[in-house]
């Protein structure tokens, strides 16, 4: 299972187009084995294309470079790239007609399992995944949260060593999310190695150990979740004030700030810390300014998000300096 | 394991897979059983006073003239069935996860042919049974019921390649449906109701040319006796093209790869 690299996952220059319209515009990712890997980025980014591509569903156009899947040439032996990989896709891959137990029969048949061990491994991962109660009912029955963990449990049955899993959390409730990223978590201590997609960047922050931002077909940025956030400039106190008047004074007592005069808002540079936050207060006490609204922004994965991948919503919330945010399209 | 022993094993549990199906869900299948039930009782009650009188017999004669064309199209009947539910299963997201697996890929296709020419032929029996229960009489050797059962098997095993084909094409339940539709209609312009040469001349050649008419021509000989001549070894031909052509037309669209 080991390449030359020591990665599980390896690609050069993918690329993509359906006619005219790039998908993937030569994007190229290395995956250490056992890490969790997070392509993240807006819908229609390109992110379930190349999870298609790397899970064999689907070919790279010609000009793409070599891809790895597992030790594995994609393009020359997908048979021995599917042996290693199990792969949960964004529509939920079970079969609704039959029951939750006969779906995990079908998956140790299709494996080669014998008999008795696949119906150990079907009643162990059902248990695993708390499907037990519901084991004999059709799939079709199943809430969306019952059918991903259906969906999860057999994509494990085969015990691929290289997961892919695309927007594994997409339509779930919290609860239901947080018991998916569990899940996950738990894989990657087994030694697996898992390819995330998601839109949702909390989650990137939350599991991996390595994030790409995918924006229009390129990889944006990539990096750790702290790397990403050093992309961009610090936090700040954002002070919010009603009265014009207390606005403009607060201006003059705070010459640093960047105002803004439509929102009556002013934005102080600040890592956050008590003593800074105290030194602003100091200083607004001092000139006898009482702001309405004070609040305090970290960096988060959101604002490299929204600086990496166009237009920002709304400008004044997200303190980004103007030259990080892309023009409208 | 070899390659053969793996398509074996994937087809066999592809095939369990299609019968599960079909067992929890036989709406669909007793539905399509009902059109040549219908068509049976129809031709024999009600027109069959009529009819026979072109035939130059007499009701009983005139049910063991439409008997074999029935069977035949129960088993068109039945593929359309196979069409509409290849392309319901082409959107299910289990599809897309047997194709990022090392199976046998056409085991997916085989497991519908196989599990839709078993019904068929369960069908096929169904509808004898009912034709010898309204006074269907065949006086042929137990080598002439296996040569007819053969016929039917290989003609079910034809029609059902190419009604996987057509499921693949369709995007839809309806489409398939549809597209399947001439699987039903060809037997309508056949020898199945009435002889070619009662038909206007210009048309005698599309009745004659068209794989229902050998079939049928062969499945009166063997059940009824009488010249089967040259059509015996057209059916074989009609049903080994039509199965090689709906297997490679059907492989080649299921590896094409998705949108």
């Amino acid at each position: 299972m080991t390449t030359p690299t020591g990665a599980a996952i390896s690609a050069r220059g993918l690329r993509k187009s359906y006619g005219d319209k790039t998908v993937l515009d030569g994007i190229d990712l290395t995956v250490p084995e056992g890490t969790i890997f997070s392509l993240l980025g807006p819908n229609g980014a390109g992110k379930t294309t190349a999870v298609k591509i790397l899970s064999t569903l689907i070919s790279a156009d010609p000009g793409s470079g070599e891809v790895r899947i597992g030790g594995h040439d994609l393009a020359a032996d997908p048979q021995a790239v599917r042996a290693a990989i199990g792969v949960t896709g964004q529509f939920s891959a079970v079969d609704g007609l039959i029951t939750g137990e006969e779906n995990m029969l079908l998956m140790a048949d299709l494996h080669h399992l014998p008999k008795r061990e696949g119906r150990r491994t079907a009643a162990e991962l059902l248990a695993r995944f708390d499907l037990v109660e519901a084991a004999k009912k059709p799939a079709s029955t199943y809430s969306g949260g019952m059918k991903r963990r259906l969906d999860i449990a057999m994509t494990l049955v085969g015990d691929p060593r290289i997961i892919f899993l695309d927007e594994p959390t997409t339509g779930l409730d919290p609860r239901a999310r947080h018991t998916m990223w569990q899940i996950i978590r738990e894989l990657v201590t087994g030694g697996v190695t898992v390819f995330l997609t998601t839109q949702y960047l909390d989650e990137a922050d939350e599991l991996a150990d390595r994030i790409a931002v995918l924006h229009d077909g390129k990889i944006a940025a990539e990096g750790t979740a702290e790397q990403l956030k050093r992309l961009i400039p610090g936090g700040h106190v954002r002070l919010r004030f009603t009265d014009p008047a207390t606005y403009q004074s607060a201006a003059g007592a705070l010459p640093e700030a960047t105002p803004d005069d439509a929102a009556l808002t002013l934005q102080i540079p600040s890592e956050g810390s008590q003593r800074a936050l105290r030194a602003i207060l100091d200083r607004l006490d001092s000139a006898g300014i009482e702001a309405d609204e004070l609040t305090v922004h970290t960096p988060d994965l959101d604002d490299v998000f929204f600086a990496l991948t166009g237009p920002v919503p709304q400008a004044g919330e997200s303190g980004l300096p103007s030259e990080l945010q892309e023009p409208a399209r | 394991m070899s390659s053969m022993s793996l398509a074996v094993r994937d087809s066999s549990t592809m095939l369990r897979r299609n019968l599960l199906h079909a067992r929890r869900y036989p709406s669909l299948t007793l539905n399509l059983l009902l059109t040549p039930v219908m068509l049976l009782l129809l031709f024999v009650y009600i027109f069959g006073g009529t009819m026979s009188a072109g035939i130059g017999g007499n009701r009983s004669a005139y049910i063991a003239y439409v008997v074999p064309g029935l069977l035949l199209m129960t088993i068109g009947s039945t593929v359309v069935g196979t069409a509409i539910s290849v392309s319901n299963d082409m959107t299910e997201g289990i599809i897309a996860r047997f194709r990022t697996m090392a199976i046998h890929r056409p085991s997916v296709l085989i497991g519908h042919v196989v599990g839709s020419v078993l019904q068929s032929i369960v069908s096929v029996v169904l509808v004898g049974a009912i034709a010898v229960a309204i006074g269907f009489r065949s006086h042929a050797t137990a080598l002439g019921w296996m040569a007819a059962l053969g016929v039917l098997v290989l003609f079910a095993l034809a029609f059902t390649w190419i009604a996987v084909g057509m499921g693949l094409i369709s995007p839809s339940a309806e489409a398939a449906s549809n597209n399947a539709m001439p699987l039903i209609l060809l037997p309508l312009i056949s020898s199945a109701f009435t002889p070619i040469h009662s038909m206007p001349g210009w048309f005698q050649p599309i009745a004659e040319y068209q794989p229902f008419t050998p079939a049928i021509e062969t499945l009166r000989g063997l059940l009824l006796g009488g010249a089967i001549g040259h059509n015996g070894w057209l059916t074989v031909a009609w049903c080994l093209g039509l199965t090689a052509l709906g297997y490679f037309w059907s492989t080649s669209k299921f590896n094409a790869d998705q949108k």
